[in-house]
């Protein structure tokens, strides 16, 4: 039994290593939730608050790069807000301000939900996620790391320890549907994410199928449907359109939170509505 | 090999021992159970109701969320931190003052939370109160007094900014 | 170990003052002794292995694996209940521990304590039992028709009122149904308790309940000792709502430190919560009302179906209230009411704050709505028009022969301002779906809805209701006992300023509730301030009189020339001034005196009699912002009036109006136990929501109607209940205002606003 709190990431390599079963401990707010109710007992224990590269961002020409260890509090304001405002409004919205001081992108993403509400704009920011180990380190797309319903790519051994997103240019937008005013799970989620430079729309879906998804065909619409030189502003119909296609991305069931039916109509309402918020 | 740990924690300034705890123990649990602090409340274990809020490195924190064995060299502090002996905090006393309090069982961590928010924000509206609060449920009151418990307390740390607060 | 006592030193803040609390400090400091605060020297942790099934045979219970672990002190099974196998609120059906069958997902069948509370879990893991599954009864509409789940059968009470004639027909009839969900009371604190056997063989427990001596009868019967060996002490309590008049772990605390004979506490978790206690009855209605061309109510009918789940608790009550407030606050002449209580394997349902009106008057508002509607009548006079008075007759054939000011009720509200509607709202945090960001202004819709309730006031249908209080000044100081339990209302501190109020003293403290002095009732039905604040009243004026006894005898002179005034007994000419410090200090004074309400009444066969004590009405508008594409609301405005009698403390007052209104709104809007085949699918406050302070704007108190009701101590009402009444349907009436959707059924999900094809004009 042994709580071991690395200072460093190659220290906390070395111990993911040597007890590749342990708990890895960031935030704590998903893990001490599976503690508290006795669905986990932990025998080892690696806690991730103490390695300071963790909890570093950059923002670079086109690519921001930020610590697993960064909390959603840090990403709710501040520069990172302003490099990539539609994960700062995800991040606003992740439970209550306790949570967001302590939970941690990393651990959003470790724990991999399909209501995680960062996923849906790490989605559509083209989001890799950074994999350390003893062995090295590797990068993949979201796409192959979120692999199903809290299921993912990391390895025993392995450690989330960035992300990497696209710094773009264009207006963002993040909407999340839940049945309370603040602190509430997702029932939907929809990034959709505007880039200038590349005259292209991006569409990430949260809480509407096993994992984080992307709606390509409402993507390739959208792009050609705006015109990107002279004035922006969509037309009602493009928006309905839009709407459509992304709805028809949905992969949402029924459960306690929601109904698939429900789900599919609501996907495609704030869609509707973030392409009419970036595009006013 | 031991099934059982012991660390050490910083709680209100001062260093305690925690010995033979059970690893999966969380810090909520420790401050009530073992370390007689039992300010702190167990509402939902989850993370849901902030009734266990605590400060940790000068952060706000769920402290059911918080492995206590993690936290060893990290400043905690909780509600018997506020005031001395028999005083009350400008906080707490407007809670008392505005009838905030019913049950009392929400009412640690939200003064907590509250402490919080107006050394961040001295100055919140309304409207910053209730998202900054919108972590911590209470079931007794609407809210309503504990708003005004906020507005008074807030107007109270602003006429009187010189002094050290507790 | 930390003691649960409240005794605290009062201020001399009398009637009508807001007084502070008295456990105001303690609890701000973090210092208040809860239930789940308890802790004692070799105290073990009690766990409770409960059924996964809704309907189940137990073929065998193996408890081998659990008793050889190492920490595990007991295990105990249906086979070591002492006494009584069953308890029961009104009734002793439910079993202890369930031995042959289980009849709701989560019933108890076998307790644990061991040295910590996660050898307790895993103890409570390693116990094997095997069922023989059933399919469960979930539809509480096939009950009477379906194989009894129960010896006693499915039926709980089937309740008929008959009142004027019944073949009048109105020339204007509306009709609807109406359905609620299961609300949770959602308290704060968790069931929590310990338990320590005394050197007599009895036990001492120490617990968060509303009624000690209920609970104390119930665990005396089932361990099979006399009421004298089983002394029930209150702990702190995190609010009540109605979940805390059953007894939930009381007898199992009680049997595991009896057989370990060591302090045992045990603190549910907010999982076991949700299965630990009884929940607000589901109900399906259905309304007819019938009026004349001019508004007049001619006719009401109505049939109400309750889901009482797997056992009785108070169901029988509920119904019967339900029943009696069916109508609201308005004058029926004729009604034919055709109520009905069933056991089916959902979960136990009980008293929650409103006690069955709150079913009803969600229907009965919506058919005052529609009624209006079809009249082409304003709605507010249409309630004005039939609103009940004083002389008039309900339903029961009960005439109101105390106050009921429902028109002024309706009309200072209907006079409140509005808010203004603004030209633009940029700020998610307030529009529908707030930090969502879902919605934008030019989505919304704008609704206003109104409602009026009412409920009766202390226990009813004969019920010997009764509080006791003791109260003794010595030196000047008095102490008040009483069993009444404090659970966040407020009745210490009414108890305060009413001994303030006749004794004039500087301090007054408070003794432990416990079952020390004899019972005090229930925290309920918005009774304490009534039976309790009586009970004080009256043992604080009886010190009075023997006080102003005692100088009229050492002084020769006739009683009718003292007074107490400021605390200090004189005569009226002047010449005696004797202070009650100096009094008291020669010789301390104790009264204790056991307060009855005026009895009532049974119901007979067609539903009549005089089985209620006094009404409380209470009305709520709502002004709602509603995305209808999305079915996203924020609720922007609420405003309430209610009648009071005679407000006692304005603070506590308002503080009641204010919470009592957010459980009302969160009916309306988020709050349901999912119940789903009869398994609950969100036991947790990630998916049990309840209100944020962000959902909830200021509580605008339009007016508090004083109007001392006769009989009652210092004229005042209980003012607990009715604002959860009257809310829930304002909300919604607000919504269907908004959307012209029909929206029958609470709580409202978005999917019931964004994909309904249920218009109030088809």
């Amino acid at each position: 039994m042994t709580v071991l709190s690395p200072r460093t990431l190659a220290e906390a390599c070395s111990a993911a290593a040597s007890n590749p079963n342990a708990d890895l401990l960031a935030g704590g707010t998903d893990l001490m939730v599976e503690v508290n109710s006795g669905h986990r007992r932990p025998t080892d224990v690696i806690s991730l608050g103490a390695i300071a590269e963790l909890r570093e961002w950059s923002i670079g020409e086109d690519r921001i790069t930020i610590g697993a260890g960064v909390t959603f509090a840090k990403i709710a304001s501040g520069e990172l807000a302003t490099a990539a405002p539609a994960l700062a409004m995800a991040a606003r919205t992740v439970g209550s301000p306790q949570i967001r001081n302590a939970a941690t992108l990393g651990g959003n993403l470790g724990t991999g939900s399909p209501a995680g509400d960062s996923l849906p704009v790490l989605a559509a920011l083209n989001a890799s996620v950074v994999l350390t180990s003893v062995h090295g380190q590797r990068e993949i797309p979201l796409s192959e790391f979120c692999v199903g319903p809290k299921r993912t790519d990391r390895q025993p051994g392995e450690l989330i320890t960035a992300v990497r997103i696209d710094r773009l240019n264009g207006p963002q937008e993040f909407c999340k549907l839940g049945t309370r005013q603040a602190m509430v799970i997702s029932v939907v989620s929809v990034a959709v994410v505007a880039d200038t430079s590349s005259t292209s729309v991006r569409v990430g879906l949260g809480a509407v199928g096993p994992v984080p998804l992307r709606a390509p065909e409402a993507e390739a619409f959208a792009a050609e449907a705006i015109n990107w030189s002279g004035q922006t502003s969509v037309d009602t119909e493009t928006c309905r359109r839009f709407a459509e296609l992304v709805r028809d991305a949905a992969r949402p069931i029924d459960d306690h939170r929601s109904t698939a039916e429900y789900r599919r109509h609501a996907t495609g309402v704030l869609a509707a509505r973030a392409l009419r918020r970036i595009f006013p | 090999m031991s099934d059982l740990v012991s660390y050490r924690l910083n709680v209100n300034g001062q260093d305690r021992t925690v010995a033979d705890g059970r690893l999966g123990e969380s810090l909520l649990y420790v401050l009530r159970e073992r370390l007689g602090l039992a300010g702190a409340k167990n509402a939902c274990e989850q993370g849901e109701c902030g009734s266990c809020s605590v400060m940790v490195d000068d952060e706000l924190v769920c402290s059911c969320l918080v492995l206590a064995a993690s936290a060893e060299g990290r400043d905690i502090r909780t509600i018997e931190s506020l005031a001395p002996e028999g005083e009350l905090s400008y906080v707490q006393q407007a809670f008392v003052d505005a009838g905030a309090v019913q049950c009392g069982f929400c009412t640690p961590g939200l003064i907590v939370s509250v402490h919080d928010l107006l050394e961040r924000q001295p100055d919140a509206t309304d409207i910053e109160v209730r998202e900054a609060l919108s972590g911590n449920l209470c079931r007794c009151t609407g809210y309503g007094r504990i708003l005004e418990a906020v507005r008074i307390a807030a107007a109270e740390r602003l006429a009187d900014g010189s002094e050290s607060r507790a | 170990m930390s003691s649960p006592t409240i005794t605290r030193t009062g201020s001399s803040h009398r009637i009508g003052e807001s007084a502070p609390r008295p456990d105001g400090i303690p609890k701000a400091r973090g210092e208040f002794a809860f239930s789940s605060d308890l802790w004692a020297e070799r105290m073990l942790w009690g766990a409770t292995l409960r059924s996964p099934h809704p309907s189940a045979r137990i073929l065998s219970i193996d408890i081998s694996a659990a008793l050889a672990m190492p920490g595990v002190a007991t295990v105990l099974t249906a086979e070591d209940v002492p006494g009584l196998s069953s308890f029961g609120l009104e009734h002793a059906d439910q079993p202890v521990l369930a031995s042959d069958v289980v009849r709701y997902q989560g019933e108890a069948i076998a307790l644990v304590a061991a040295d910590h509370p996660d050898t307790a879990r895993k103890a409570v893991a390693a116990i094997r039992v095997e069922y023989e599954t059933m399919a469960p009864l979930s539809d509480p509409r096939i009950a009477l028709d379906a194989t009894p789940i129960h010896p006693e059968g499915n039926l709980v009470r089937h309740l008929v009122i008959r009142h004027g004639d019944l073949d009048v027909e109105g020339e204007v009839q509306v009709e609807g149904s109406y359905e609620i969900g299961m609300q949770d009371q959602a308290f704060l604190g968790p069931e929590s308790g310990m338990a320590i056997p005394t050197e007599d063989g009895g036990v001492e427990l120490m617990i968060s309940t509303q009624w000690l001596h209920v609970d104390r009868d119930q665990v005396a019967a089932c361990l099979d000792l006399p009421v004298d060996k089983v002394h029930l002490t209150l702990a702190g309590v995190g609010g009540a709502f109605g979940a805390r008049e059953d007894v939930s772990m009381q007898v199992h605390l009680c049997m595991l430190a009896l057989r370990t004979g060591r302090p045992v506490k045990m603190v549910y978790s907010r999982e076991e919560s949700f299965f630990g206690h009884v929940h607000r009855h589901p109900a399906q209605l259905w309304y007819r009302h019938h009026a004349d061309r001019n508004g007049r109510i001619v006719k009401v009918e109505c049939r109400l179906l309750f889901d009482g789940g797997a056992y009785r608790s108070s169901s029988a009550a509920v119904i019967a209230n339900a029943a009696c407030f069916s109508m609201g606050p308005y004058l029926v002449p004729n009604a034919h009411v055709d109520a009905t209580v069933v056991r089916t394997n959902n979960p136990t349902c009980g008293a929650m704050r409103g006690f069955g009106a709150v079913q009803t008057c969600f229907a009965h508002e919506a058919q005052m709505d529609k009624l209006a509607d079809a009249l082409g009548m304003d709605r507010i006079e249409l309630r004005l028009l039939n609103a009940l008075e004083p002389g008039h007759e309900l339903i029961t054939g009960q005439v109101i022969t105390g106050t009921a000011p429902v028109a002024e009720v309706i009309r200072t509200l209907a006079a409140h301002p509005l808010p203004p509607a603004p030209d633009s709202i940029t700020d998610s945090r307030l529009l529908p779906g707030g930090t969502g960001r879902t919605t934008d202004y030019s989505d919304v819709k704008r609704g206003i809805g109104f409602a009026v309730g009412f409920k009766n006031l202390c226990f009813s249908e004969g019920f010997d209701d009764f509080s006791t209080a003791r109260v003794r000044v010595d030196g000047g100081i008095a102490t008040v006992k009483c069993a009444c339990a404090e659970v966040g209302q407020g009745f210490v501190t009414l108890a305060q300023q009413i001994t303030t109020e006749i004794l004039g003293v500087e301090r007054v403290d408070l003794a432990p509730a416990d079952t020390s002095i004899g019972s005090a009732g229930s925290t309920s039905a918005s009774r304490q301030t009534w039976m309790s604040g009586g009970a004080v009243h009256a043992a604080a004026t009886a010190v009075r009189d023997t006080l102003i006894a005692r100088v009229a005898r050492d002084e020769g002179v006739d009683i009718t020339v003292l007074e107490l005034v400021d605390g200090v007994v004189r005569s009226l000419d002047g010449t005696i001034n004797i202070s009650i410090v100096e009094l008291t200090t020669a010789e301390p004074v104790e009264e204790e005196i056991e307060f009855h309400h005026a009895p009532t009444d049974e119901l007979d066969e067609n539903g009549q009699g005089n089985a209620h004590v006094s009404f409380a009405f209470s009305a709520h508008r709502a002004v709602t912002d509603v995305d209808p594409e999305l079915g996203l609301v924020r609720l922007v405005d609420i405003a309430t009036s209610q009648e009071v009698g005679r407000v006692l403390n304005p603070l506590q007052l308002t503080g009641q109006l204010e919470g009592g209104t957010a459980q009302g709104i969160g009916l309306a809007l988020m709050e349901e136990i999912i119940v789903d085949e009869s398994r609950v699918r969100n036991p947790s406050f990630t998916d049990y929501l309840i209100p944020t302070m962000l959902d909830l704007p200021d509580l605008q108190i339009a007016a508090i109607i004083e109007e001392p009701e006769p009989g009652a101590p210092f004229g005042a009402k209980g003012v607990g209940e009715a604002p959860t009444i009257s809310s829930t349907p304002a909300v919604v009436a607000a919504l269907r205002n908004a959307t012209g959707l029909a929206l029958t059924r609470v709580p409202v999900r978005p999917e019931h606003i964004a994909l309904s094809a249920d218009h109030l004009d088809d």
